[in-house]
């Protein structure tokens, strides 16, 4: 049974619309990932479920509920802020106490949840620590913890990583998905970075400019982008246009490709997307390979990046491709005319 | 003190006689009282222009500003035309129901001190405490109504004591303000009510008890250097706090009933605590016998001898100017020097003389007067009779404005900057022309603007150092309120209106030049 269901929501902060159409549902205890650019609602819609806002249309229902009349003080939903907005003057423990003792719990209970909070995101040294004296990484488990404590109905995280650098999130990455799988709680979580949303949900919602573009589990999402933006989005580069022929294959100025999915109708302009991973590197000699679409080209950069060389291509039709290549093969030279094949499985049709 | 002993001995009759602890509680306690008030009326004040964001706004705080880079004479007189015996509200009153004299006699009382104190200082309270507040990250106040808490309690349980630091600060100066308080409780006040400031002006110029004087100026400066390091001390804290990292809050148009409530309340509070008074002293210096006319500010022009103290007011005007120019050339050029050395000096010598250029902010001007006047009196510098002791001391209370207006912008100056220019084959005086100078242009005029307005104002060390035959407008305003008669009074309104033009029209014109965020007021 889904425990929160958004129909139809709309937003207008400023004579600017920056939420319409908005439908989800989450399940009981799903990781939902909403994934954008900047600037694109993701932010304006987890303020309008726990409250923060008020939507212009639109409902939001909590067990079947419209939630519209609760406060957001009433409505114990946990909320992590981008900038974790630990409270300055408070120190750690009673940053993580803070939503138990405005909802009068015991002493004794409150100092049973923190400890385990606290153990929960292992800052059980830091207790009395000032929150000011924190790391980056020390701070977004406070207030993960604080967020936490109260527990909540629904944790909504806003951008968790947004303000660590690249290694600490990759570890605070793997802790929070193993913390969330531990306690089973029902998540919302923003982010603008596709790794992470891959990382860590269950099901990945694609914004842009106020809209959902689509709804999928990340492996979906991967294999069939509905359009060009998620596409080029989830970091692909290789996005042909090209013309569905009478045969169902898709003719690209690179040959034509025939993929195993189903196609639109002949005639109809699509764009063919080609991942990265597609790549075989071939003699000149070969012409031919089955399931793979063969194209002659010079490399205009090839890097090695520790699992797989990434090289930057030109097709002798023009088109520039990035491809990846395994990393135990005779590294090409930059300037070099090869050839490569391109596994059909690896591509998808999306529209144009 | 040339003897020890002197002071010793007034020390003592300070703490043993009733008259001088009754002096020194009531300096207290109006302190208290208007710092309290003050802090009620304008919290609700720095909500609203912290949150809100409406048309007209950035006005309504100019206008609030107004008061108080007002002279002390000004708003004193200002509350005599709209309060006092002979003031406006008492005028209309006898007209409507023809009272032989006014019904309306808070004349000399404290509750009058009080309300020009809240008037004066509403928005020292508005700019700190809404500045602090606008620059608070929103979501922390948000995680905690998440979390559960109320709107009630995210108030008093985290924005509260957020605030603190800048609440405390704001209160300290407004309470040192109200402590120090000269030119409104010695026209406001009457003979009986007198803060240690009025005191050692008594002391000094009436009774000529230079000892007691001195030793009252010495209580009033521990007092006050006290507070100050408290101050400064949470001046310090409030940075810490907010870190680099704090953010702006955003502020909403207003929609709900609610927000027009709020913000119409304040803006109602402002022009009724604000404008009432001015509109009072301006209306009142139009207004004589036979209703609505310019006879008063004709008179200020007119040469008519009436006495044999009596200089005629169009000289007042002249003196104020020409000592007012005076400061400015003064304050501008130590202001620069003192700033170019602070930010060329650094580490513990710039540490050591920073707070000893703001010296003159934190004592008193009374006090900075009866300094002159003892320390300039004898040979080599004997200055009393010169006529250049006035701009001198309005010089000390003006080129710290300088200084602060100044230094930052100096500081912004990058090394790289300076170097190239002179790479470039500029002499060291053709950097600072060419390349510092145009830069802190801006800032230089402000401050010499402040030193302006400043130097007409300044009535408390003017008191002292002004020689009978060479008074400013504020004596002037002081002495046509100290005289009997409808005309005296009329004059008083129409040169304190004159001054207000002035300092007010000066005030606006550093508003638009001051660049936003530089500066340190």
């Amino acid at each position: 049974m889904s425990i929160l269901d958004v129909n139809n929501l709309a937003k207008v902060i400023e004579s600017d619309l920056v939420l319409q159409n908005i439908n989800l549902t989450l399940q009981d205890s799903e990781i939902l990932c909403l994934l954008g650019p900047s600037g694109c609602g993701k932010t304006t819609l987890l303020r309008l479920i726990c409250g923060l806002e008020t939507p212009d249309s639109g409902n939001i229902l909590y067990e079947g509920r419209d939630i519209k009349p609760v406060d957001p003080h009433l409505r114990n939903f946990g909320m992590m802020f981008q900038e974790f907005a630990l409270f300055p003057h408070k120190n750690v423990f009673e940053n993580v106490v803070f939503g138990l003792r405005v909802k009068n719990w015991q002493e004794s209970e409150i100092r049973k949840r923190a400890e385990a909070v606290l153990a929960l995101v292992g800052l059980t040294e830091l207790s009395q620590r000032n929150v000011n004296e924190l790391s980056g990484g020390e701070r977004q488990r406070v207030a993960l913890a604080r967020s936490l404590a109260p527990q909540p109905r629904l944790l909504l995280l806003d951008e968790p990583m947004g303000s660590l650098d690249r290694v600490l999130r990759e570890r605070l990455l793997t802790d929070l998905q193993r913390i969330l799988k531990q306690i089973r709680i029902t998540t919302i979580f923003v982010t603008h970075d596709h790794n992470e949303a891959f990382a860590i949900a269950d099901r990945i919602a694609v914004f842009n400019a106020g809209q959902i573009e689509q709804i999928d589990r990340p492996q979906d999402l991967y294999k069939k982008p509905a359009n060009r933006f998620v596409a080029s989005f989830l970091g692909f580069q290789n996005l042909i246009s090209g013309t569905v022929s009478a045969a169902g294959g898709i003719e690209t100025p690179l040959g034509i490709a025939h993929l195993q999915q189903s196609v639109p109708e002949a005639g109809k302009k699509v764009t063919l997307l080609i991942r990265p991973e597609a790549a075989h590197l071939y003699d000149l000699s070969t012409t031919t390979v089955p399931g793979e679409l063969l194209v002659t080209a010079q490399i205009k950069d090839i890097r090695f990046q520790g699992t797989e060389y990434r090289l930057s291509v030109r097709t002798e039709s023009g088109e520039c491709l990035v491809v990846n290549l395994p990393n135990d093969i005779q590294a090409p030279e930059a300037g070099q005319q090869v050839r490569l094949g391109l596994k059909e499985s690896a591509m998808s049709v999306i529209e144009a | 003190m040339p003897d020890g002993n002197w002071a010793l001995a007034s020390l003592r009759k300070l703490f043993t006689s009733g008259y001088y602890a009754r002096t020194l509680w009531f300096t207290f306690w109006q302190a208290a009282v208007s710092t309290v008030l003050t802090l009620v009326l304008a919290l609700p004040g720095a909500y609203v222009v912290s949150h809100y964001q409406f048309p007209g706004k950035k006005l309504l705080q100019a206008f609030a500003t107004v008061p108080f880079v007002l002279p002390t004479v000004v708003v004193a007189t200002a509350f005599q035309a709209l309060l006092g015996s002979r003031g406006m509200i008492n005028v209309l009153l006898q007209k409507l129901f023809g009272f032989s004299e006014g019904p309306l006699q808070i004349n000399h009382s404290v509750l009058l001190v009080l309300l020009a104190h809240v008037f004066f200082n509403y928005t020292v309270i508005l700019r700190i405490v809404g500045g602090f507040w606008a620059r608070l990250d929103p979501s922390i106040a948000e995680a905690a109504r998440v979390l559960g808490a109320s709107s009630v309690r995210v108030f008093f349980k985290v924005t509260l004591p957020l605030l603190k630091p800048a609440i405390l600060a704001s209160t300290l100066l407004v309470f040192i303000f109200c402590f120090s308080s000269f030119g409104v409780i010695l026209i406001l006040g009457g003979p009986r009510l007198a803060t240690i400031e009025v005191e050692i002006y008594r002391q000094a110029v009436h009774l000529f008890n230079l000892p007691m004087a001195a030793a009252l100026s010495l209580i009033q400066i521990v007092f006050i250097l006290l507070m100050m390091w408290v101050y400064t001390a949470l001046q310090r804290k409030q940075v810490v706090t907010l870190g680099p990292a704090a953010g702006s809050g955003v502020q909403v148009p207003v929609r709900s009933l609610k927000d027009r409530l709020w913000v119409g309340g304040n803006v109602m509070l402002i022009m009724l605590l604000v404008g009432t008074p001015l509109f009072g002293l301006v209306l009142r210096s139009f207004l004589s016998e036979t209703g609505l006319s310019l006879v008063f500010y004709k008179a200020l022009f007119e040469n008519t001898v009436q006495s044999i103290f009596y200089v005629p007011p169009l000289e007042a005007v002249l003196y104020s100017c020409g000592f007012a120019l005076v400061t400015l050339l003064f304050s501008v050029v130590i202001g620069l020097l003192a700033a170019q050395f602070l930010s060329l000096s650094k580490g513990r010598l710039s540490a050591l003389f920073d707070p000893i250029f703001m010296l003159p902010l934190s004592t008193s001007a009374v006090t900075l007067g009866f300094g002159f006047i003892i320390a300039l009196d004898r040979p080599p510098l004997n200055l009393r009779t010169s006529l250049i002791l006035v701009p001198l001391a309005h010089t000390l209370v003006a080129f710290p404005f300088v200084v602060r207006s100044v230094l930052p912008a100096l500081r912004s100056i990058p090394q790289s900057l300076k170097e190239s220019a002179s790479l470039l084959g500029a002499s060291p005086f053709r950097v600072w022309w060419a390349v510092e100078l145009p830069i802190i242009g801006r800032s230089l005029i402000v401050g010499a603007v402040f030193a302006f307005t400043i130097s007409l104002g300044e009535f408390g060390a003017t008191v002292f150092v002004a020689r009978p035959q060479t008074p400013t407008m504020p004596l002037a305003i002081y002495r046509f309120l100290g005289q009997p008669g409808a005309m005296n009074y009329g004059q008083a309104m129409a040169m304190s209106s004159l001054l207000m033009l002035v300092t007010a029209s000066g005030f606006l014109l550093l508003e638009k030049l001051r660049v936003e965020g530089q500066g340190e007021f």
